[in-house]
């Protein structure tokens, strides 16, 4: 096994396929909307098991990050690798939970619909939901607390209960590797527990988690890894050696005050 | 009336019921791929298609007249309608992908466009001699009168591998409708399926110009879908309750059009997919007018009971006759306004629910606002039972909030 993040190659043109074990790794990616960069240049390496926390201020690319990874968006430059594979080859093993305003949510489906498209790729292509699709689903309702929802239509929902559905539609899917786009935006702080504890719940059992995230106030809680993001990558590793006034001042600049970092950077 | 039986009933000859069954699919094919197209928010690019069939139309017949005499051989013009829809939906694309226009800018512009040009083309062919043109303006408006035998088969065959080819894309279609993005990190290609459903909306409006007609097979691929959202909440169903709309459709407008030689199709079908969508916006028991009735009647009983309970949980008098009469009706009051036993528990509990509501409205103002029937239904019906749980353990560590006063 080699030490992770000290490998980091400047270059960064063979890194992604270096790290086989790795749930994500990319290398030398650059996105840009137009002529204007949103990324530039970043080299990462998700250590496997890692809850990560993708940080930074509005508009560092951190959405995009993970969207470039995944394919949605058209990456300019750089190589990305799923467990070791091209993403194209292991994206089954990746569950994606995208931001809740992606969705249109007068859409006639109801909440087990929803949770029923996660298990897309088992029921195949022609055959319809059976029974065991359903029950499956129910589990995954139920491990977020929306089983007495199933037959709501999505739009009669809160927020919080939105993002829970959107949760257990990742559960469906039985992933390796979950990425979240800033899962707790909008939601109550009750339902920010229960998807944390489903999130640490997972981790425990060998899962990685990463989540684009905006509350640095609860990120030495939640996450062990953090990447720090500003148009480039500030600094990535785990929370208790990166999470630190020196890379969250370079990261965020005038936008955080001292006294703000000070409360809740590491050391 | 008589004749009309018969050829609801497929017994006016062959050659009718031939006609209205093939209608009656291209109608099932046109409401289901429109589902879609609905869904996916481009409902307008049918319009777009559909006029831009006309000058490929024109083109076709004036080079089939130029050949053999006659133009009018439906395969032929099916495929020049086809070309000139496919390329109308090229420039509609290319226009929002390549230049600052917006979609619905970009569906203008191609359709008046394209309609132009076909209409000059159809001038053209007016000034023609040859190519035996009566009936070509049955494209614009929908015409079945005199089809021939080997053209009903024709649509009914292509309409029915349309519908299965819809059948077979259901699954990507409802993932990419509801959530592009996700679909795409599922593995789904977005743009081929996308390009599959414009596709198969294009082959059901060239298959469907003899039946419907190029100015109003939109109606056909937008009423149906429009209607049937009101009678589920269901991706599957709702493309299935569209497909029958506008095939009941499509077979009550091709009966009543073979009755009377001067009424064209496509105007009969819309109008009766219309009335489909009026019957449906009126009686549907999820969304229409009247169901919104009752539930607002309902609403209001609900409200009455919860504030009549409420005064009794309190022991205030209660005046309101409405409020009285839905107590006595529930059995909570005796006819002299005194509670019952089943009127104390049911006090009880919603003040209960009460102070869970008032709690709830404090710790999460926002999501309380946002949350419907606010303070009227049981909050258990609203939050998942963890949340309840967890203002239920605040509630205990509060307070009396359970004592409750009669």
């Amino acid at each position: 096994m080699k030490p992770m993040p000290e490998l980091v190659a400047q270059d960064g043109r063979t890194l992604a396929a270096d790290h086989p074990e790795s749930p994500l790794a990319i290398a030398g990616m650059t996105v840009s909307y137009g002529d204007k960069p949103v990324l530039f240049s970043v080299d990462f390496v998700t250590p496997p098991g890692a809850m990560l926390a993708v940080i930074g201020p509005n508009g560092a690319g951190k959405s995009t990050l993970i969207k470039a990874a995944l394919g949605i968006v058209p990456r300019v430059s750089g190589k990305v690798t799923v467990f070791g594979a091209p993403w194209r080859d292991a994206r089954h093993r990746i569950a994606y939970v995208p931001q809740r305003a992606s969705v249109d949510w007068d859409f006639p489906a109801t909440v087990l619909d929803v949770v029923l498209m996660g298990q897309y790729r088992e029921i195949g292509f022609l055959r319809f939901a059976g029974a065991r699709h359903r029950s499956r689903a129910m589990e995954c309702l139920e491990r977020v607390g929306m089983q007495g929802f199933a037959h709501r239509q999505i739009g009669q929902l809160s927020g919080g209960q939105q993002q829970r559905v959107f949760l257990a539609r990742a559960l469906a899917q039985q992933a390796d590797l979950y990425v979240m786009d800033e899962p707790f935006a909008g939601v109550d702080a009750a339902t920010e527990r229960a998807i944390i504890a489903v999130l640490k719940d997972l981790n425990a059992q060998g899962k990685t988690i990463i989540c684009v995230h905006h509350d640095l106030a609860t990120v030495q809680d939640y996450f062990s890894h953090v990447l720090i993001l500003n148009l480039r990558k500030i600094a990535d590793g785990p929370v208790s050696a990166t999470f630190t006034p020196e890379n969250l001042q370079s990261a965020y600049g005038g936008r955080l005050a001292v006294a703000q970092i000070d409360r809740i950077a590491v050391g | 009336m008589n004749g009309f039986l018969q050829a609801l009933l497929l017994q006016a000859g062959y050659n009718t019921a031939l006609v209205t069954v093939g209608a009656a699919i291209l109608g099932a094919s046109a409401g289901a791929i429109g589902s879609f197209v609905l869904l996916r928010k481009r409902a307008l690019v049918s319009d777009a298609i559909s006029h831009a069939t006309l000058p490929g139309l024109a083109l076709a017949f004036i080079i089939m007249a130029g050949l053999s005499g006659d133009g009018r051989w439906l395969p032929g013009l099916m495929i020049g309608a086809g070309i000139s829809a496919g390329l109308g939906l090229l420039v509609v694309d290319w226009l929002t992908a390549r230049t600052r226009l917006a979609e619905d800018a970009a569906i203008g512009a191609v359709l008046s466009v394209f309609f132009g040009a076909g209409v000059v083309l159809m001038t053209v062919i007016q000034t023609l001699q040859t190519g035996r043109q009566a009936g070509l303006s049955g494209y614009l408006l929908g015409s079945t009168a005199g089809m021939l035998r080997s053209e009903a088969q024709i649509i009914a065959i292509a309409a029915a591998v349309t519908g299965l080819a819809i059948f077979l894309l259901r699954r990507p279609f409802t993932l990419v409708c509801f959530d592009a993005e996700y679909a795409a990190v599922r593995g789904i290609n977005v743009r081929a399926t996308d390009l599959a459903m414009m596709g198969l909306l294009m082959a059901v409006t060239v298959i469907g110009l003899k039946v419907a007609g190029l100015v109003l097979i939109v109606a056909l691929t937008i009423i149906p879908p429009v209607a049937a959202r009101f009678w589920t909440d269901r991706p599957g169903r709702m493309v299935v309750i569209a497909a029958m709309i506008g095939a009941v459709a499509a077979w009550l407008g091709a009966v009543v059009s073979s009755l009377d030689r001067g009424l064209p199709t496509g105007s009969l079908i819309v109008l009766f997919s219309f009335a489909l969508f009026v019957v449906s916006m009126l009686l549907s028991p999820r969304r229409g007018l009247l169901a919104g009735i009752a539930h607002r009647l309902r609403f209001q009983g609900l409200v009455h009971e919860r504030q009549g309970l409420i005064a009794l949980a309190r022991a205030e008098p209660i005046y309101d006759s409405q409020t009285l009469r839905r107590l006595k009706a529930r059995g909570w009051i005796r006819p002299d306004g005194v509670a019952t036993l089943k009127g104390r528990a049911a006090a009880a509990a919603a003040q209960r629910d009460e102070a869970r509501w008032s709690l709830y409205r404090n710790l999460h103002p926002e999501a309380a606002a946002g949350s419907p029937s606010q303070g009227i239904r049981p909050l258990a019906e609203v939050l998942p039972p963890d949340l309840i749980a967890d203002l239920d353990r605040r509630l205990g560590a509060g307070s009396d909030f359970h004592e409750v006063r009669i």
